[in-house]
């Protein structure tokens, strides 16, 4: 909290300059090749990428799980559908460019949120997680038992973003990396990455191509979170038929929380399918609306920042100590399990939750008497 | 003085085989505080939940300002003017008190997702619009040096209150309070019926359940009386308390009497 005045303190120029510092460093941070943070076993740029989509769909889920506290277990139905539109319309039904196929792959996963979402979101809490939990699965096995989308076999040559460039001259211009020694930093002119050549073996412009997603959603969320719309969520979650009787139409930003939710995931999954260049239905199983949801549930639900942060470490962890084999599953579930017990409410947890559990229990002695009102009620 | 702002016809409301409501017919004239009363369980909050549209009622019409009003989906109901409070406090618990007035103000405005995604001029007016008003209620109410203090953790009064301003923020022409003074003390509630007098008093139309007959009776301009679902009274404060079907519901009346 200190720390968040501080921020808020500082003059507005001073804070643009230091979310501009921020954010170039997570831009040059695969190319600094940092040691310790840096995973030893895998691409490390590979795994920010993947750190990246996470982000990506941890900030979807947030605006249907912690602002409008809708319980989606199906999440990856809608990354998939994201993933699917854009596989169709670069290879295998057509040969549309990425950036073409994108807009129109978010705006499909939007439509299937509307689609989901008007019968379903009739039914509360538990409900509503069984149904979206069953959506998951039958995108996936849709996926599976139909020729027309590649079936098991799955799809591939999913086309790439436009380089910048000549990609026989190496881009624009060449970017090194460095190199930690003992001791020394020395910039290492043989790993360079090429500005801006979507290849296959670098994964550094994806990266870029991800991060700069997640910055604009970001600014997006927001946006959105401080405005009517936001208020309305959040009405929503707390009460939703007391929302309803102060003039909040609670269906229909119920159903905004689930189509924007559905937009982000379906740019995540299209950016996955862009990057991966072959999906097949194995890349959407429900252990990844499991994930998706402990990255928001781990970071703090509700929280813009406290689900960033979960989704680094359900994404980063598991690649970080990708050493220790089949011990890594043990140790990231144990993660899991330490941090649910010491920070129940999330790492981050929103500002409502930290203020309010400090009064929760002087409340609960104020609030002893008042059993008797609840049964009162004709 | 005398248009009738709400008028409720021959309302009548079944759960199953329970007869909540009874051929139930009463109206409000425009800028009056009109007082529902009654035993525990005689359909006063049920009267209340189907004139904001919570149930939909079995037979008979609500009209408001002279328009059918059954059916009508509750948020509806509430931007065309009727707002009300909770009997046990609803509030947004997680959100701030400004943020729960916010709430209310935003039944008369329309910033979409777009506009909010732009910082429209839309968005800018009705923010700054709303927060003006929300201010405005709660220094009103007396909260406002508790706007950034989170509903849950307000003080019992001030969270009646600020339900109060919330409703008042819907930009209401009626508003219905639903026992808003229990758990006061005395002192509480004199305080609390000259604010009732004061929400009048800036043109609000008021309908009132109240138990506490002494607040009734100093506050209200008529009262309507129900027990078992019937409306069983209505008249001035001083005919109600000499009326012996009242006196006999309030108080009981011996088996061979009431025979």
């Amino acid at each position: 909290m200190s720390f968040k005045s501080k921020v808020a303190g500082l003059p507005t120029p001073v804070k643009v300059l230091v979310w501009v510092l921020v954010a170039a460093f997570a831009y040059i941070l695969p190319l600094l090749e940092l040691p310790i943070i840096s995973t030893p076993d895998s691409d490390f740029a590979s795994v920010l990428f993947t750190v990246s989509i996470y982000c990506l769909v941890a900030l979807g889920l947030n605006i249907v799980v912690g602002y409008a506290g809708l319980l989606d277990l199906g999440y990856v139905g809608f990354y998939a559908i994201g993933a699917y539109t854009v596989a169709i319309l670069t290879s295998f039904h057509a040969s549309w460019p990425l950036l073409l196929a994108i807009p129109v792959a978010v705006v499909v996963a939007m439509i299937s949120g509307v689609i989901l979402g008007a019968p379903t979101l009739r039914v509360r809490g538990d409900y509503l997680a069984i149904v979206t939990l069953g959506f998951g699965e039958i995108i996936r096995l849709v996926a599976v038992n139909t020729e027309w989308l590649g079936g098991s076999k799955g799809i591939n040559n999913i086309g790439r973003p436009p380089n910048l460039g000549d990609p026989d001259k190496d881009g624009l211009f060449q970017v090194p990396h460095l190199f930690w020694g003992d001791g020394t930093v020395l910039v290492d002119t043989k790993d360079t990455t090429h500005f801006l050549i979507f290849g296959y073996a670098d994964a550094v412009p994806y990266y870029w191509m991800g991060l700069t997603a997640v910055i604009v959603v970001l600014i997006a969320d927001v946006l959105i979170k401080n405005s009517r719309v936001g208020r309305a969520w959040e009405a929503t979650r707390e009460d939703e038929d007391a929302a309803e009787l102060m003039g909040v139409p609670t269906f229909k930003f119920k159903l905004l929380a689930f189509s924007t939710g559905a937009f982000v995931g379906g740019l995540a999954g299209a950016l996955f399918a862009s990057r991966q260049s072959f999906i097949n239905p194995q890349s959407f199983l429900l252990l990844f609306s499991i994930l998706y949801l402990a990255a928001v549930v781990v970071g703090g639900q509700g929280n813009r920042w406290g689900v960033l942060l979960g989704a680094g470490l359900v994404a980063y962890l598991p690649e970080r100590f990708r050493g220790f084999e089949d011990f890594r599953v043990l140790a990231f579930g144990l993660a899991l399990v330490l941090l649910a017990t010491l920070r129940p409410e999330g790492v981050l947890p929103p500002r409502r939750t930290v203020r309010a559990r400090q009064l929760e229990h002087e409340l609960d002695e104020l609030e002893e008497g008042s059993d008797g009102e609840e049964e009162a009620r004709v | 003085m005398s248009e009738r702002i709400l008028s409720v016809e021959n309302l009548t409301l079944r759960f199953g085989g329970l007869t909540a409501l009874d051929e139930v017919s009463f109206h409000i004239e425009q800028g009056e505080i009109l007082g529902l009363i009654g035993p525990n369980g005689a359909g006063k909050t049920t009267c209340f939940n189907a004139v904001t549209g919570v149930y939909r009622p079995t037979s008979g019409d609500i009209l408001f300002q002279g328009r059918s009003i059954v059916g009508l989906k509750k948020h509806k109901i509430t931007q065309q003017g009727i707002a009300r409070t909770f009997q046990n406090i609803r509030l947004f618990p997680t959100m701030t008190a400004l943020e729960n007035v916010l709430v209310g103000a935003d039944a008369q405005h329309s910033t979409g997702m777009f506009s909010a995604l732009f910082r429209l001029p839309k968005h800018r007016r009705e923010e700054s619009q709303g927060h003006e008003r929300a201010m405005e209620l709660l220094r009103f109410m007396g909260i406002h040096r508790k706007a950034d203090e989170l509903a849950a953790n307000m003080s019992y009064g001030d969270q009646r209150r600020l339900e109060i301003a919330r409703a008042m923020a819907t930009g209401p022409k009626l508003i219905c309070l639903d026992e808003p003074a229990a758990g006061f003390n005395p002192a509480e509630k004199v305080e609390l019926m000259e604010l009732i007098r004061k929400v009048r008093d800036q043109g609000y139309t008021v309908l009132l359940i109240e138990h506490d007959m002494k607040l009734v009776m100093g506050v209200t301009d008529r009262i309507v009386v129900l027990e078992f679902g019937r409306k069983i009274a209505e008249g001035s404060p001083a005919e109600i308390r000499d009326n012996p079907a009242v006196i006999a519901a309030y108080l009981g009346v011996d088996e061979e009497d009431a025979s």
